[in-house]
């Protein structure tokens, strides 16, 4: 068995005449966090969801387990999504359902298991987000770090090969963005899952990736161990993990002068 | 300035078209597939509940106020004539061909159509449908189908609930006030009901409005823009479409049945 779950080759992908990814390549391995990390609006839940095969690229193969997701018909699509999971940046929990129905969805869906043995499953699930005592909560009772680690108890229900999380650190408070970050990286170890983290929270994806990619410009412009990412040369990698406003990516917004305006509007 | 005219006018033709086919697209995705019933059957019966035992209040009290207008505007012109006994066939005849069939659409796609579209707008716009996808569930399949078959299987049955209450009232209004005889009412809309030509052309006529407005609801939904704005547009585009659509093809299916 390779070493690598997904094996991105290539890939070019655009929305209308915007090209997002211009053949770009990346390798995600098996047993790993593999983080993806990138200035917002370059398009990195479009990559999860090339994953995923929601949406088709103009060129270039997206193996998952050495199936080419994009030419897989309908079928074979969805039984590979059976093995990937994914963790959505609102939880996307099902609103007319309690915690407990919508961890148990995706069971009651794949499998004919009976019901006492999906109960087992649904509530050693929850206890391992630390929320069996909210099973019978409904989704908007939950706050957002909750609903995000019910969210990721669901994903987790069929224990799947791959799961791919969306942002999990946006809008958290500093103890759920803990938790998050520790589940993320127990889970991985425990369940063997791959873990694939699209994010722009440096310092957390920077303390539990093994590999980080960082995009920009519609490619990889620096990849490597954290460490190896911080000793990156490239002046663009070094502003977007320092944070500097101001750099290879400009902070005013393409524009004329602002003397010459301001001088126009003198006239 | 014509040639943009021209242009937009192209435009806009292109999108009502490609509309079009997405829906039909959907509506293919939707319903061809293998009948599971042990998984669909649930899903079905909760949402016959919803769309259909939810509309029932504002039927049946449609229904009998508009058999009670229908006798009172009746009863003044017939009794001119000398012939108030055949109050009961305008009414059953009225409801049965036009009212009952075109007033329940009418009254379905803005009480059952809106919160299908609004429902569906907002389970797109939670992401609710793309984690759907991703558990490799399909929505089409777990989400569209079941409330298209609970639209189709209960408007019609509104419909022959509507045009009941509405005779019902049209009895009160005509009958117990009025004083028209009873037995004339009935007797006579007996004699001048065809089962086949009145009643099985208004089930007919109801189960088209259902497939077309359950299918515009849904669609509206599914296609929406994900934001607040979108789905209220869609809602708003769910109503006044259907309504419409159904009002044109009541015509069509009308000359085609009784036209000549």
């Amino acid at each position: 068995m390779s070493d690598i779950l997904v094996d991105i080759q290539h890939l070019t992908f655009k929305r209308g005449d915007r090209v997002i990814y211009d053949d770009m390549s990346m390798q995600f391995q098996r047993g790993k966090v593999t983080a993806i990390m990138g200035p917002s609006g370059i398009g990195k839940t479009t990559l999860l969801r090339l994953i995923g095969g929601q949406l088709k690229p103009e060129q270039g193969k997206i193996l998952v387990n050495g199936q080419d997701i994009p030419q897989l018909n309908r079928k074979d699509l969805y039984k590979a999504r059976q093995k990937m999971s994914m963790l959505f940046q609102s939880g996307a929990m099902f609103s007319d359902m309690s915690v407990y129905d919508n961890v148990a969805f995706p069971i009651r869906e794949h499998t004919r298991l009976p019901e006492e043995i999906i109960r087992l499953m649904v509530l050693m699930k929850l206890e391992a987000v630390g929320l069996r005592g909210a099973r019978d909560l409904m989704p908007a009772e939950l706050s957002g770090g909750m609903a995000r680690r019910a969210a990721l108890a669901r994903a987790i229900a069929l224990d799947p090969q791959l799961i791919l999380y969306d942002e999990p650190f946006a809008g958290q408070d500093p103890i759920s963005m803990g938790v998050i970050v520790r589940l993320i990286r127990s889970l991985n170890n425990a369940l063997g899952l791959t873990s694939v983290v699209v994010s722009h929270d440096v310092n957390e994806v920077m303390s539990i990736a093994d590999y980080v990619y960082v995009v920009a410009e519609q490619k990889v412009i620096g990849q490597g161990t954290p460490e190896e990412l911080r000793a990156h040369p490239s002046a663009l990698v070094q502003q977007f993990l320092q944070g500097e406003s101001d750099g290879p990516v400009p902070f005013h917004f393409k524009a004329a002068s602002y003397s010459t305006e301001l001088m126009e509007l003198a006239k | 300035m014509i040639v943009d005219k021209l242009q937009q006018l192209g435009q806009k033709s292109i999108a009502k078209i490609q509309g079009m086919g997405r829906a039909t697209i959907m509506l293919f995705g939707a319903l061809i597939a293998w009948p599971t019933p042990r998984k669909s059957f649930p899903l079905l019966l909760k949402q016959l509940y919803v769309v259909g035992v939810l509309s029932l209040l504002i039927i049946l009290v449609s229904g009998l106020f508009i058999g009670m207008v229908l006798a009172l505007q009746g009863y003044t012109v017939l009794s001119k004539f000398g012939a108030e006994q055949m109050l009961g066939p305008l009414v059953a005849l009225s409801l049965l061909r036009e009212l009952g069939p075109v007033v329940t659409a009418l009254l379905f796609a803005g009480r059952a159509g809106s919160a299908l579209t609004a429902e569906i707008g907002l389970m797109k716009a939670t992401e609710q449908l793309s984690g759907m996808e991703m558990m490799a569930v399909d929505p089409l399949r777990r989400i569209i189908a079941p409330r298209f078959w609970a639209g189709v299987i209960s408007m019609p049955l509104l419909a022959m609930i509507f045009t009941a209450v509405g005779i019902l009232g049209g009895h009160l209004v005509g009958v117990d006030w009025l004083g028209v005889d009873s037995g004339g009412y009935w007797s006579a809309m007996q004699a001048n009901v065809d089962f086949q030509q009145d009643i099985m052309n208004g089930v007919i006529k109801s189960a088209v409005f259902a497939l077309i407005v359950t299918w515009i609801a849904l669609h509206k939904g599914f296609d929406a823009v994900p934001t607040s704005e979108g789905i209220s547009q869609a809602t708003t585009q769910t109503v006044v479409t259907s309504s419409l659509a159904v009002l044109g093809f009541d015509f069509i299916l009308t000359a085609v049945m009784f036209g000549g």
